[in-house]
């Protein structure tokens, strides 16, 4: 679904880009345009949102049943701390796993890109690839890498925290899964504003 | 590694609740409830929907954490032990939920496998399938060790929470509404299972419920819970033969 989201974004970002671009005639800084705006926004926050959309309500609705149908407390009487065992696992894949994913979605988006290049233009793929590696820098990247380990980890903690602070009842666990989403989302959108500000006082 | 709790198991009495006392905001559910519990004996807790009885039962596991009164098992105050030294006193008392509470995402083998290994890490793998084959051959079901919780039915989901609870080798048992939506017979099979196997493992029994079969087959003494208090004790013919309006109330 990330793969699909972002082949598209790339694409569509292209195509709307291009007429402007064209008006001002720097078509052909077309792929590093987009590269950037990929790497450093697009992609980490796309691809958090539909985690968040993912992950963050699965996670959401399974502890949230977990907790109604008392599994959580049988884990507790069978000596395990569901701390450590539900909330810590999830967190931490979360957090790790979605900076690999935003990395694929990346180049995904990237790859989608190229076709939007290519619409109206045959520019080869290395043509492509070199416009968009040259213009790339460190500091683009290392933010974005940074920030998107922060949307796992947010991801993670509100789906945990939702799901297991679930009330009873089968509406409980839909209003967990649905709460997930909805804060996780905003939470996205607050880690990246100050993300953003950070980025700009460190001068990247 | 934590220090090891001593546990007088060896004792008569097994549990001694004295003044417990549990509100929620204004809701008083325990007010100074007192109950011993006797090695060997079934003692059923029989009170009305919203009674307290599920309370009392996750007090006395350390689920919930009472406001005052002490709940004393082995000799050990249960609100005052940490979380380790919980685990060493649930390792000795079994808990079967109302709800089986089995882990949908595991097999029936997995399910029980799971409180094997967290309090008994040395165990090896024969061992533990050895252990998971005689708990799932006590309540009849050794066929559904590779099934998912989902595909079994009611009936079958209680007998493989009771293998759960069995498996660690429990000296109490604490059965939380243990028929609760079941029907008349599988509740009867269940009751008497739990019969059966508190005479082979001569287990203690606390039973929460509401049903009048679990409390005339599988009582050898009754405790009303009335007012969040131990309102009256006695064998199943003193608690029905009571004339105690309230009492009464339940038999008719």
């Amino acid at each position: 679904m990330i793969g699909l989201t972002a082949f598209i974004m790339g694409l569509v970002l292209t195509m709307q880009l291009r007429p402007s671009m064209a008006d001002y005639g720097v078509e052909a800084q077309l792929p590093a345009i987009v590269a950037i705006a990929v790497i450093r926004e697009v992609g980490p926050v796309i691809t958090a949102l539909i985690f968040a959309g993912k992950i963050g309500s699965s996670i959401g609705a399974e502890l949230g049943s977990m907790k109604v149908t008392e599994q959580i407390d049988a884990m507790e009487v069978s000596g395990t701390n569901p701390f450590k065992y539900l909330v810590a696992t999830r967190v931490l894949a979360c957090t790790l796993m979605l900076p690999v994913l935003v990395m694929l979605g990346d180049a995904v988006s990237l790859y989608g890109a190229y076709l939007g290049v290519n619409i109206h233009t045959n520019t080869s793929f290395t043509l492509y690839w070199t416009q968009v590696f040259d213009n790339l820098v460190f500091g683009d990247v290392l933010p974005a890498f940074t920030k998107s380990f922060f949307f796992g980890f947010a991801v993670g903690i509100i789906g945990c925290y939702k799901g297991y602070n679930s009330s009873k009842g089968t509406e409980g666990v839909g209003r967990s899964a649905n709460s997930a989403v909805v804060v996780s989302s905003v939470i996205i959108f607050v880690i990246d504003l100050l993300a953003v500000q950070v980025t700009d006082i460190l001068g990247y | 590694m934590h220090a090891e709790l001593k546990l007088d198991i060896k004792s008569n009495k097994v549990m001694i609740i004295k003044g417990l006392c549990k509100s929620f905001a204004n809701n008083h559910v325990l007010k100074d409830f007192n109950l011993e519990l006797v090695r060997g004996e079934s003692v059923v807790v029989l009170g009305k929907s919203g009674s307290g009885k599920s309370v009392l039962i996750k007090c006395i596991i350390g689920l919930i954490k009472p406001d005052k009164g002490s709940i004393h098992i082995f000799g050990h105050n249960i609100p005052d032990l940490d979380h380790d030294e919980l685990d060493q006193i649930r390792a000795k008392v079994g808990f079967l939920f109302q709800s089986n509470a089995l882990y949908d995402s595991m097999t029936v083998r997995e399910n029980l496998e799971f409180p094997l290994r967290r309090h008994w890490l040395e165990v090896n793998q024969k061992e533990v399938d050895r252990m998971v084959i005689n708990a799932l051959e006590d309540v009849g079901l050794a066929h559904t060790i590779d099934m998912m919780p989902v595909e079994l039915s009611g009936g079958m989901r209680k007998r493989v929470a009771l293998a759960r609870t069995l498996i660690l080798k429990p000296e109490i048992i604490l059965y939380d509404e243990p028929t609760t939506g079941l029907d008349t017979i599988t509740s009867k099979e269940i009751i008497e299972l739990m019969v059966e196997i508190q005479q082979k493992y001569k287990t203690t029994s606390l039973i929460i419920s509401h049903d009048m079969n679990c409390v005339r087959m599988a009582s050898d003494r009754v405790v009303m819970l009335i007012d969040g208090k131990c309102y009256a004790s006695g064998t199943v013919k003193e608690i029905t033969q009571s004339v105690d309006p309230k009492v009464k109330l339940f038999f008719e």
